[in-house]
């Protein structure tokens, strides 16, 4: 169970934001999983029935397939539900964080020494 | 005279060259703030010290003075800021209302393109997963906002990392950091000294976010780490383009395995005085730039006090005040 002060906090916000967490382990899998499966890759150990609700709602947004396999269903992701091919937006994800406006990418490019600096944490981590 | 003025211009130059120092010391939501006042501060006293210097001169056009009801000549022979000066600051002034109001379109049009992409994406909780390969992510301001992420970036990290990545991108549209960057560029167009401090205030930002990710999945180490996955996934993936820049990344993650920056009260208090010394003594310099015009204004119409004025012009100040005595 999370600590009462942030659960109050994500009280009411925290459907939709288990809808993009439950998409995301969608994708990051690249097979299809069962709604248990999902569980085990969100943070904050939501409900089983939660997680089944949430799959069944991006189910019926077009934006995951579903398909029986015993007597559950495992659940992918619908490529291309953006419409990426087809409505450009190969120009946003290239030139999305650039734009100064809008924020900048999750990370920048990176120097030589930069790289290195980086290999070497994750390696150290790792070795942990 | 000139002291008056130059005050805050030193003032908002002073603001310009500590500020971004002072922040990268302090926590980054405290830095964010400090260094958004600070340019907002600097940008306004800056343009309003080479408006006020540049329009002595302005003033003295026939029209303008009929307009504002002073004479054109008195304040040519009184004025206390040499001409080649004050052509300065109007040039100065014009090239940066320009620039300001360049920036302001550019940034406009560009968070209104991003609001029309945030309608017609696909929602999923406010998060929006792009099928391509290359490892990216942003957060998309609108109404409301989207997180964008490629599938390429969400299958490099690990669970608690995509957790982390999540929680990044959201704190930025919750805390609308788009507002910050836009009044960063907008104070960086105006007073082109502000340039380093729109750079700070742009790492404070993301440090902001970063943050926000490690209160979110209670590991400094992890936030750490999917910023450096994210980073070489995306190195490896770019293939145009020359990565030459020295990225704020490894900063990040350097600040990431540092426990917390400690509140700097002091330094906060340095910019705030700063801040304050700066609008003061604006509001002095408005002051006598005022009676300068009023001792224009005032002597303009009975003719033989021009005279005396003509007559006495290194006392022409004491002369008004007595005058305004004698009223």
């Amino acid at each position: 169970m999370e600590p009462a002060a942030e659960g109050g906090r994500q009280g009411r916000r925290a459907p939709g934001k288990l809808e993009g967490e439950v998409l995301a382990a969608l994708w990051a899998a690249g097979e299809p999983l069962g709604a248990g499966a999902v569980r085990d890759q969100l943070a904050g150990d939501p409900a089983y029935t939660t997680v089944l609700t949430i799959l069944t709602r991006l189910h019926d947004k077009g934006l995951v397939t579903r398909q029986r396999s015993g007597r559950a269903h495992l659940y992918a992701p619908v490529r291309d539900a953006a419409g990426y091919a087809a409505a450009g937006m190969h120009d946003l994800l290239a030139q999305g964080g650039d734009r100064a406006a809008v924020l900048a990418r999750f990370v920048s490019e990176l120097s030589e020494e930069d790289e290195r600096v980086l290999e070497r944490l994750l390696r150290g981590s790792a070795a942990d | 005279m000139g002291i008056s003025f130059y005050l805050p211009l030193a003032a908002s130059v002073l603001l310009a060259v500590l500020a971004p120092p002072a922040g990268r010391r302090l926590p980054p939501r405290t830095a964010a703030w400090t260094l958004l006042t600070a340019a907002v501060v600097a940008a306004g006293a800056w343009a309003t010290v080479l408006g006020m210097l540049g329009f002595t001169l302005v003033a003295q056009i026939p029209q303008v003075a009929a307009e504002g009801r002073w004479s054109p000549h008195l304040l040519a022979a009184d004025t206390p800021v040499e001409r080649p000066v004050a052509a300065a600051c109007v040039l100065a002034v014009v090239v940066c209302t320009g620039a300001l109001l360049l920036a302001l379109w550019r940034g406009m049009r560009e968070l209104a393109a991003a609001w029309r992409e945030c309608r017609g994406l696909p929602d999923a909780g406010g998060l929006t997963v792009l099928d391509d390969p290359v490892p990216a992510a942003f957060a998309l301001p609108g109404s409301p906002g989207r997180i964008v992420v490629s599938s390429g970036m969400l299958r490099v990290l690990p669970a608690g990392e995509r957790h982390a990545l999540l929680a990044h991108e959201r704190a930025h549209l919750a805390h609308r950091h788009h507002v910050f960057l836009l009044v960063f560029r907008l104070s960086a167009a105006l007073h082109p000294l502000l340039r380093p401090l729109m750079r700070s205030g742009g790492f404070a930002l993301e440090r902001w976010a970063d943050e926000d990710a490690v209160a979110a999945v209670r590991d400094r180490a992890t936030v750490a780490r999917a910023i450096a996955r994210a980073a070489l996934a995306s190195r490896e993936a770019r293939t145009r383009g020359l990565a030459a820049t020295n990225g704020p990344v490894p900063e990040r993650v350097t600040a990431l395995l540092r426990p917390p920056a400690r509140r700097r009260r002091d330094l906060v208090a340095v910019i705030a005085c700063l801040a304050v010394v700066c609008c003061a003594s604006l509001g002095q310099a408005a002051d006598s730039l005022d009676r300068v015009f009023d001792s224009a204004a005032a002597t303009a119409a009975p003719a033989p006090r021009l005279a005396v004025h003509k007559a006495l012009p290194e006392e022409f100040h004491g002369a008004v005040h007595v005058e305004r005595g004698s009223r």
